[in-house]
């Protein structure tokens, strides 16, 4: 009996110091509704802080001090971040703040290794709760009951923070409705700035108080981020409560679970967040999002097929890309051959994302399964490519098919998490199920068939299909379907009102996103002779989002640019110099302040200006547009 | 849409990439690839170990005259980036082999790669014992003991041990698990009398070590198995000393000697751990002191084991090189198979059978110094002696 009070604790004290970060990223997500993937970034940079001052200043002043003083250090450099970039891009599409908190990310990684070295850091522990406390035979480190109380002390301060200052409840009125808040005069500037701080002062306190029990290295960001984010999610955005009960509820069941399942940590909090989000689509204690106020940006530029010019202007751009093979060498045709893969795995998800307004955070999974599916094929049945190529995909398409039926049923960040917890079950079924997907060290020799073994030829056949795939999305944008999908995106209110079945179309749009995908993972099995996990994995996902944010959300084709400019630069730098995820990372945060509506977006906002500054008329008629929808 | 715009950035990156470096025809290249962005702790000494010994080999003439250089890539911890690097250095940069790579689904993938366009991959660090057995090919060649000969090493001590009750702890991916696989079948053969009692598979990076603690001290064994190393170790290490989970029990554990992953652990440093490891301060051999006094005279730094790997993974390539008399692939093979060379732990050959070197590993106990980690006790276990019999090898080995 002692021993599970004491697991219990265990657990309690894990919950903690998840509940720590997690309420920071809730509270952010609530009232300024940015996915900040920074968050973990701050965590880990809270912790190396604190690692250097508890280290030079000794004693329990120096430590706890240190440990305040790193948190307040990172709040200030949030602060920074907030009003140097975030303020920059608020009124940018949904999700787009996520891709400059994303290039942060990435920086902050290069940064701390240059900055503390590559070695892992070990501080000091917590003057006076050095030892363990014992409770009929087991012991219970003294840390982990400070953080058992600290927890519900932090979840305390935070709730009368928000019950009874005023500032609380500017707070929570904006997670309700912002733009309300807006409309009754109050600075939504400092507000946000404030409401920033406070976050990234939590998430920084949760990395520094990590100090006495974890390794202080330059991967803990990512470790936490996701977690945080499921956590979160389970609890219901923007509710604290939510996020202290989720962190308590995956804590515990990890604690106990690996009692019986000893594998279950490596898939456990997204298994709860599936089934969470299937029995309450909100979250534990989350509210059904407010129908939207915003009016979709896309109304100043409505959407048009290409004129016969642009046409011939594509196809003579195509005939070019084709003939690269006369002049370039194996090693660029093969960077073509992915670059052209990603192409079609980009163009899949930016017809979700821009076309069916679904963001989808698990989007790997189609592709991986796509790989895995032609893996199988090739390897278990034997097949040949041709026959794998058009029949890999499949599993792709069935796996988003299963999962789609359940995805959108929900929408928002929701539709984003459950998409990306069944991506994570995909991932973590390729990663354990050995005997079939042969775990982490994945299918090998999965090589092309001699038609299409040189790189001339497969750069042809994957710059064909991406064309293909292009074009044919292209043309469903423009199709009854397409304007119905759109419709459903717009309002959904509306589109079920002139009789669209939404679901139904939002579901094939997935299905239709996640076979493209899949075509574009088969691809890619060939091109790398292998299939792994990371095929399936989250990096991937955000690859594929950075993507098309890249190349702007509210275009038709934006995915195909974001692609090319995103997957080149990474192939380039990460071959050029040791710090690319620095420079990456700086690059892309750059693109997120110049061009607040990606690449294609500013490109073609210019064009419109251009268009609209010479013949007067056409400005008289987009304006009736405008104000119609 | 601008299509048009999409399709010049195409082909404009690809021209940019297609711009390969020169060096001189002279020069002999060899194409390196390692995880250096993601586990920068093991990788800058392994960078600092290779440096060192191009710098020795030009500084002693080269390869047969020919000046070496070693052309570096990150692969970012990913197979898919590190077969575009291993693409970029074949065919770009005309290397003449690939070398490198730290995490097994990595040397797999670079190996397939390898065995797919008829290049000499020598891997430096993988240590699943696919590489070169169950998916072994070739082309493929691997310095550092694998897992199997690891994990016999281990037992060897571990056996001795009056512990019947055992637990493990192990990341959960191929590398714990093959590990643990292969030391409780090596471990039950020679005491059928012990009993495992409880497993703990924490995810790689994400280990909630309380919990891990207490279950495995629940389960109350005798001794215990463990695989975590970097982060994951601290933490199990850290929770393990607070809650007396190592008190009166053994512990045998991978890697853990090794300067990576014992020096972060300082005063916290468990005593009397079995470990394999590298215990540089106290290994007095003649190689060992040349190879030590040559790295501390060029970075003011002390070695990790990464520095032994990186250092000897160029000098065994320029050995094979320089037998061969050629760039050519199949020269090479057949230069490599059986070639002995000296390394900073002593001769070493790499096997003809399963291109395995005999390279060993030092098995000790940890101790604590000084508030810093330290092993006491050890020795060198030739890497010759603890893998199976060449009948067995034929058996899990594909034939070419």
């Amino acid at each position: 009996m002692a021993f599970y009070v004491v697991q219990f604790l265990t657990g309690l004290a894990s919950a903690a110091s998840l509940f720590l970060v997690a309420s920071g990223l809730s509270i952010i997500f609530g009232v300024t509704r940015i996915v900040n993937f920074a968050h973990g970034a701050f965590y880990m940079i809270g912790a190396y802080i604190a690692f250097t001052l508890t280290e030079r200043f000794s004693g329990a002043f120096g430590f706890w001090g240190g440990v305040v003083v790193a948190a307040l250090a990172v709040a200030l450099i949030g602060v920074l971040v907030e009003m140097v970039l975030l303020r920059r891009i608020y009124h940018a599409p949904e999700l787009f703040q996520l891709l400059g908190t994303f290039g942060l990310t990435l920086m902050v990684e290069d940064l701390v290794v240059l900055i503390w070295g590559p070695d892992d850091l070990v501080g000091r522990r917590a003057p006076g709760f050095k030892g363990a406390v014992d409770f009929f035979g087991q012991n219970i480190p003294s840390y982990d009951l400070f953080l058992i109380a600290l927890g519900p002390v932090v979840l305390g301060v935070l709730w009368l923070l928000f019950q009874r200052t005023r500032w609380g409840v500017l707070v929570r009125a904006a997670t309700q409705d912002r733009d309300m808040v807006a409309a009754l005069g109050v600075n939504q500037k400092w507000l946000f700035t404030s409401v920033f701080a406070v976050g990234v002062f939590l998430a920084a306190l949760g990395g520094a108080l990590q100090i006495p029990r974890d390794a202080v290295h330059h991967a803990m960001d990512l470790r936490i981020i996701v977690e945080v984010f499921v956590v979160v999610v389970i609890g219901g955005l923007g509710s604290i409560v939510g996020a202290f009960v989720a962190a308590v509820l995956v804590s515990e069941l990890n604690a106990f679970g690996i009692l019986i399942f000893p594998k279950i940590s490596i898939i456990l909090v997204f298994l709860v967040m599936a089934v969470v989000l299937i029995v309450r689509p909100w979250g534990l204690f989350g509210k059904p999002e407010a129908a939207a106020r915003k009016t979709p940006g896309l109304t100043v530029n409505p959407w048009r097929p290409l004129t016969s010019n642009e046409r011939l202007a594509a196809l003579a751009a195509l005939v070019i890309a084709a003939t690269l093979p006369l002049f370039a060498g194996n090693y660029a045709l093969t960077v073509g051959s992915e670059i052209a893969i990603f192409v079609i795995f980009a163009v899949s998800l930016h017809f979700l994302m821009s076309v069916g307004g679904l963001a989808s955070f698990g989007h790997a999974a189609y592709f991986g399964l796509g790989a895995y599916g032609v893996a199988f094929l090739a390897k278990m049945a034997g097949l040949p490519m041709i026959v794998c190529l058009l029949l890999g995909p499949l599993l792709g398409c069935m796996g988003a098919a299963v999962f789609g039926f359940f995805a959108v049923q929900l929408s928002g960040v929701y539709f984003a998490m459950l998409t990306l917890a069944f991506a994570q079950i995909v991932w973590s079924i390729a990663f354990q199920w050995v005997s079939v997907t042969g775990g982490d060290n994945g299918i090998l020799g999965v090589w092309p068939a001699s038609w299409a073994a040189s790189p001339s030829h497969f750069y042809w056949l994957a710059l064909g299909v991406a064309a293909l795939v292009t074009v044919t999305l292209r043309i469903m944008v423009f199709s009854p379907f397409g304007y119905a999908l759109r419709a459903t995106r717009d309002s959904l209110l509306r589109s079920e009102a002139v009789g669209i079945n939404a679901k139904r179309i939002q579901w094939t749009a997935f299905v239709i996103a996640g076979t493209t995908a899949g075509i574009g993972g088969a691809l890619f099995a060939y091109l790398k002779g292998s299939v792994f996990p990371d095929n399936l994995g989250i990096s991937l996902s955000v690859d594929a989002l950075v993507m098309v944010l890249l190349g702007g959300v509210e275009t038709v084709s934006g995915g195909v640019i974001g692609a090319i400019v995103y997957k080149a630069l990474n192939i380039w730098l990460v071959s050029q110099t040791d710090l690319s995820k620095l420079v990456l990372g700086g690059f892309i945060v750059l693109i997120v302040v110049v061009f607040p509506k990606g690449i294609v977006g500013m490109l073609e906002m210019l064009a419109q200006r251009r268009r609209k500054s010479s013949p007067p008329g056409s400005s008289l008629l987009a304006k009736p547009i405008e104000s119609a929808e | 849409m601008r299509a048009r715009n999409c399709f010049v950035g195409a082909a404009f990156a690809l021209l940019a990439a297609s711009v390969g470096h020169s060096a001189l025809a002279e020069d002999i290249k060899i194409g390196e690839i390692n995880s250096y962005s993601l586990l920068p702790s093991f990788t800058e000494p392994y960078r600092k170990g290779w440096q060192l010994a191009v710098e020795e080999i030009n500084a002693a003439g080269g390869i047969n005259g020919k000046k070496l250089v070693v052309v570096s890539k990150d692969d970012g911890g990913k197979p898919a980036d590190a077969q575009t690097a291993a693409n970029e250095l074949v065919s770009s940069e005309g290397v003449a082999m690939l070398t490198g790579t730290f995490l097994s689904n990595i040397g797999l993938a670079v190996s397939d790669f390898a065995n797919q366009k008829k290049v000499f991959f020598l891997a430096a660090e993988p240590l699943t014992d696919a590489v070169t057995w169950a998916k072994g090919n070739k082309y493929t060649f691997r310095l550092r003991p694998s897992n199997y000969m690891q994990a016999a090493m281990l037992v060897e001590a571990a056996s001795k041990l009056p512990a019947k009750r055992w637990a493990t702890i192990a990341p959960n991916y191929e590398y714990g698990q093959s590990a643990v696989a292969v030391f409780k079948k090596l471990m039950s053969e020679k005491r059928p009398d012990i009993q495992w009692v409880d497993e703990q598979w924490p995810p790689q990076g994400k280990i909630d070590a309380g919990p891990v603690v207490q279950a495995v001290a629940q389960a109350n064994p005798e001794a215990i198995l463990n695989v975590t190393f970097g982060p994951d170790l601290v933490k199990l290490v850290r929770e393990g000393n607070t809650r007396g989970l190592f008190k009166g029990r053994e512990v045998v554990s991978f890697l853990t000697g090794e300067p990576e992953y014992l020096d972060p652990l300082k005063e916290e440093t468990p005593e009397g751990w079995i470990v394999t490891g590298y215990p540089w301060y106290s290994i007095k051999t003649p190689e060992h002191d040349a190879f030590l006094k040559a790295y501390q005279t060029k970075y003011n730094d002390y070695p990790r084991l990464g520095s032994i790997v990186g250092y000897q993974t160029i000098k065994a390539a320029a050995a094979i090189l320089a037998k061969a008399g050629s760039t050519d692939t199949d020269k090479m093979i057949a230069a490599a198979e059986g070639l002995s060379m000296p390394s900073p732990f002593g001769e070493i050959t790499f096997r003809k059978i399963d291109h395995q070197s005999t390279l060993g590993a030092f098995v000790g106990k940890t101790a604590q110094k000084d508030g810093k980690g330290v092993m006491v006790d050890f020795s060198y276990k030739k890497g010759a002696d603890y893998l199976p019999s060449d009948a067995e090898v034929e058996k899990l080995r594909p034939k070419d």
